[in-house]
């Protein structure tokens, strides 16, 4: 579920978020109820195994919100007793006390947008919040929710290996069992991406980079957590459900102003896509139901591609049964294969059991990994 | 226009380094005579080709007739043939002067004489010129006029103390030279009545009227209507139209013994042509051709290739619409592994080579890539049979070739004295053998016979940057020699990258492999594997570096919503991918090309 308001849009954020004076939390309210209400209609019965309210801010939506969008669809669906429910949250102090009403609505897990806990950072980022109230933000939401993450950005300009170990080692005694931990990326449409080209950005070259991602394993396997996917943390068995569902390739359904989605469909898989713009994405779903703007079959070819660029990012590599059935082609027969045997012998990649995995150091380079070996 | 006696005709070329003011007295000259209203006068009205003026030179010969009112009350005609200037266009400058009768000899009194001007000028005296010295920016604060009139009877060895000495910038004593050039320059021989014998001087494409031919007519008349006769070529042409340049293309009735002009006669391309034959009149041909006939040859050949593949077609047509111009310029298709499709191109020398790839890339807007300039090696093989090499990578294994010959040349090369030691190194270091050393008042000309591909390598450059500029360089041709010869292969992960591959001497090969192997280091980006970079002679590698695999490339995010980018962004990759010169595993991206075969 996406919901696409913030409170200001983040120099270095190209997700689909806008800002407005006043949010129209009943329209979009009712909007988001009928395009689920629409799609859970031709979709039918199905398992339901977790929910993601993303954005934007989804901290900013009205908790009853919350509640009737969780209460529409374990009532369309099939939910298990370990329905997975996600909302992303800002640490500021107004959305510190909407905490408790979320969990009343129906949240179990709790992923806090802190991104650092250094004030001059916190304010080159452009966020709203401050480090003391990133910290009063998470130990209300520790008292709350059984399952609490943070992100946090790194590998930001002019940061050293020491600091960011510091940041970082005081972050993971916080106490979490999930971390997002991203490096700072300069995205294209991005106030960043301006100031970047200018040369008033300078991030660190691509060796402190790999330095510092290394440092960031370490750590966190200090305290336990494991980098089951390329820039994701967690405890063993704590890992995001929703988030794997994504990597691995499964279906999902995406409501709202710019969601994605890949629903099966009979025979085919749809890549689902919804109206980018708020107001014209209510629009579409007012006037029928939904704010589709397209809908596309994909073909084998596009599924093994798909499947490949995001299961290559977990620690558990790609079940090459399961890739076959999903995208109906034989794992090898979408590799080249002089690129596989020099990956395999570099130990960029390793096979067995049945499973094709990037190991650590082919995950830091995976994305000329895959320009190389996906055919 | 009636005929003008041979008496009051005068044929000269101008001789001068560049930018010691050739052009800017050309236009002084044609101001003075009238030729031009000063509204029609741009600046150097002769080098018309952008490049021409931009770089300060002439590439291709030009002339202007001017009509002279002089002292003794008689009105002359005066042909300005203005010639190349540079050591390239030699057997242009040949040409030229053999259509003249004197030269003026044109140097910069502040700067003296210059590499370049002794060797146009030996060319001039060799033609029989009458020569006239002149001295140009007297005015200049720096002119030292006693010191470069006694440089001019020392190096030279023409008496100069009857130098015109003039200001071409300001005008001063414009009138000067145009009374030398009729008092001191002899008036042209021939015959009116015998059959028509005139030099092809220059040919050239005109977008509207064809092929214009260049000629000096020796004995004889042609006109409109005449059908004539390529002595050497054996083609016939009906004359459309004959005329003079006043600058501007005027047509006359006839062009006698004496007089310069243009024949327009239908003539499809410059490659019909061939500059320096003989035109006669068909009906009455002249029992011999005149003498001095030999074709151009291309001494230093490259490949050239399109960064974009798609642009081959229109690199054939461009390059065909270049030789329309220029038929000393040859080019045949050649296929390379590094580089896709492209073609092997001959040039004159290395300016002649900068100047059509530059002309390539303004006139026809393409982006080239060119492969190190090499030279013609004469190779005798094993079997007994004679091949001429023209690209490296077309080396034969070394067992079978008995013997290969290299080109030489002779240099000449001025300098301050305080450059002179790094000079003798650098023509040391290139295998140079030293003719001759003498002192000109400040400055030492050294003379040297340096093998031809030490000196297409990077010379220019290095005596350039050695010689903070000053130094002045001309060479010629000066035959073949036997040498020990090697090509040094550059393998990019154990595959050799032809267009890399290079021709040197056993005692430098080791050196220059190393410097390739750096420098790819450096231009080529770390990629997913480790990229070995070797040089080798043969089997035996003399060089190597390794380029390490990249260290991280992952980016962050990537969530639901990001699938459908990521993988337009993956096939994007691919397609791109289809663009880069693969080596086994490894890209290499044009740009590393480009830069690895810009030698510094």
């Amino acid at each position: 579920m996406h919901w696409p308001f913030c409170l200001a849009k983040c120099p270095y954020c190209d997700f689909n978020s806008h800002v407005r004076d006043v949010i129209p939390q009943a329209r979009f309210r009712d909007a988001l109820r009928r395009e689920l209400a629409h799609d859970a209609a031709r979709l039918g019965r199905r398992p339901l195994r977790s929910i993601f309210f993303g954005g934007g801010t989804p901290s900013l939506m009205d908790p009853a919100t919350v509640a009737a969008l969780i209460d529409d669809a374990t009532h369309f669906f099939d939910p298990a007793a370990d329905l997975e429910i996600t909302l992303e949250a800002n640490p500021t102090s107004v959305e510190q006390q909407k905490l408790a009403a979320f969990r009343s609505a129906g949240i179990n897990r709790l992923s806090l947008g802190v991104q650092s806990l250094d004030e001059t950072a916190l304010k080159t980022l452009g966020r709203e919040h401050s480090a003391s109230q990133a910290i009063a933000a998470l130990e209300t939401a520790r008292s709350l929710f059984e399952r609490i993450s943070f992100d946090l950005i790194y590998a930001r300009p002019e940061q050293s290996c020491v600091s960011w170990e510091k940041e970082l080692t005081q972050a993971l005694d916080l106490a979490s069992d999930h971390l997002s931990l991203y490096q700072l990326t300069i995205e294209t449409g991005t106030v960043f991406e301006g100031r970047h080209r200018k040369g008033e950005i300078i991030l660190p070259d691509e060796d402190l980079a790999a330095e510092l991602y290394e440092l960031t394993g370490q750590v966190a396997a200090r305290f336990g957590l494991l980098p089951y996917e390329v820039s994701n943390y967690a405890r063993p068995g704590e890992e995001s459900r929703h988030n794997l569902v994504y990597w691995r390739y499964q279906d999902y359904l995406g409501i709202g102003p710019g969601a994605h989605g890949r629903i099966t469909l009979g025979e085919a898989l749809l890549a689902t896509r919804r109206h980018r713009a708020p107001e014209i994405w209510a629009e579409r779903v007012e006037a029928r139901e939904s704010g589709s703007t397209s809908e596309v079959a994909l073909e084998p070819e596009e599924r093994a591609r798909e499947a490949l660029l995001m299961g290559l990012r977990l620690a558990e590599g790609i079940e090459e049964h399961r890739f076959a059935a999903r995208t109906g082609r034989p794992l090898d027969s979408c590799l080249d294969s002089d690129i596989l045997g020099a990956a395999l012998e570099e130990e960029y990649l390793q096979r067995r059991d049945g499973r094709l995995t990037a190991t650590a150091a082919g995950r830091l380079r995976l994305e000329a990994l895959l320009g190389a070996l996906v055919l | 226009m009636t005929a003008t006696p041979l008496s009051q005709i005068r044929n000269f070329s101008i001789i001068a380094h560049i930018d010691h003011g050739k052009s800017t007295l050309a236009d002084r000259l044609i101001q003075a005579c009238g030729a031009l209203t000063e509204r029609e006068m741009k600046a150097q009205v002769l080098d018309s080709m952008e490049l021409e003026q931009e770089r300060g030179i002439t590439i291709k010969a030009q002339t202007v007739r001017l009509t002279y009112p002089a002292k003794d009350g008689k009105t002359y005609i005066l042909n300005l043939m203005d010639t190349p200037g540079h050591v390239d266009f030699a057997y242009e400058v040949s040409r030229s002067l053999a259509a003249c009768e004197g030269s003026l000899l044109v140097v910069d009194a502040s700067q003296g004489v210059e590499a370049q001007t002794l060797a146009n000028v030996y060319q001039a005296i060799d033609a029989n010129h009458e020569i006239v010295p002149v001295l140009n920016k007297v005015d200049l604060p720096a002119a030292d006029v006693e010191r470069v009139r006694a440089q001019i009877e020392e190096v030279i060895g023409i008496p100069a103390d009857d130098a015109v000495e003039v200001s071409a910038k300001t005008g001063l004593n414009i009138e000067g030279v145009l009374d030398a050039l009729v008092t001191r320059l002899p008036a042209p021989k021939g015959d009116r009545d015998a059959p028509l014998q005139a030099l092809l001087v220059d040919s050239w494409y005109d977008p509207y009227l064809g092929v214009i031919i260049l000629i000096r007519v020796m004995n004889g008349t042609v006109k409109r209507g005449d059908r004539i006769r390529m002595m050497q070529a054996g083609s016939t042409y009906h004359v459309d139209q004959v005329g003079v340049f006043l600058p501007k293309m005027t047509n006359v009735d006839e062009l006698g013994p004496g007089e310069m002009g243009y024949i327009n006669a239908a003539i499809k391309t410059v490659a019909d042509v061939a500059v320096g034959d003989t035109i006669t009149l068909d009906r009455h041909p002249a029992p011999a051709a005149l003498a001095g006939f030999k074709p151009s040859i291309p001494v230093v050949w490259c490949g050239l290739f399109p960064v974009d593949a798609d642009d081959f077609e229109k690199l054939r047509e461009s390059l065909g619409k270049l030789r329309l111009n220029d038929a000393s310029f040859h080019f045949e298709a050649e296929t390379s592994a590094a580089l896709g499709f492209g073609f092997r191109c001959g040039f004159l020398g290395l300016l002649h080579l900068e100047i059509i790839q530059e002309r390539l890339s303004r006139e026809f807007d393409l982006n080239l890539i060119a492969t190190a300039p090499s030279v013609v090696y004469k190779m005798t093989m094993t079997d007994g049979t004679k091949e001429d090499l023209h690209n490296p990578a077309d080396m034969p294994d070394i067992g079978k070739i008995a013997s290969i010959e290299e080109p030489w040349i002779k240099a000449t090369i001025l300098v301050q004295d305080e450059y002179l030691g790094a000079v003798l190194t650098l023509c040391s270091e290139r295998r140079g053998v030293q003719l001759d050393l003498t002192y000109v008042g400040n400055r030492a000309m050294a003379v040297y016979k340096l093998p031809l591909n030490e000196v297409v390598f990077d010379f220019y450059d290095r005596l350039k940057s050695l010689t903070r500029g000053y130094a002045s360089f001309d060479y010629h041709m000066d035959g073949y020699e036997e040498s020990d010869l090697v090509r040094i292969s550059i393998l990019v992960n154990q595959e050799p990258v032809d267009a890399l591959a290079f021709v040197a001497h056993r005692t430098v090969a080791e050196n220059r492999g190393r410097a390739i192997c750096a420098k790819l280091k450096d231009l080529i980006p770390r990629q997913l594997f480790k990229i070995a970079i070797q040089a080798a002679i043969g089997s035996r590698v003399i060089a190597r570096e390794t380029i390490g695999a990249m260290s991280k490339d992952v980016t962050a995010k990537c969530y639901g919503g990001d699938i459908s980018r990521k993988r337009k962004l993956l096939e994007k990759q691919k397609e791109g991918k289809k663009r880069m010169r693969q080596f086994g595993k490894v890209e290499i991206p044009q740009s590393a090309f480009l830069a690895a075969l810009k030698m510094d």
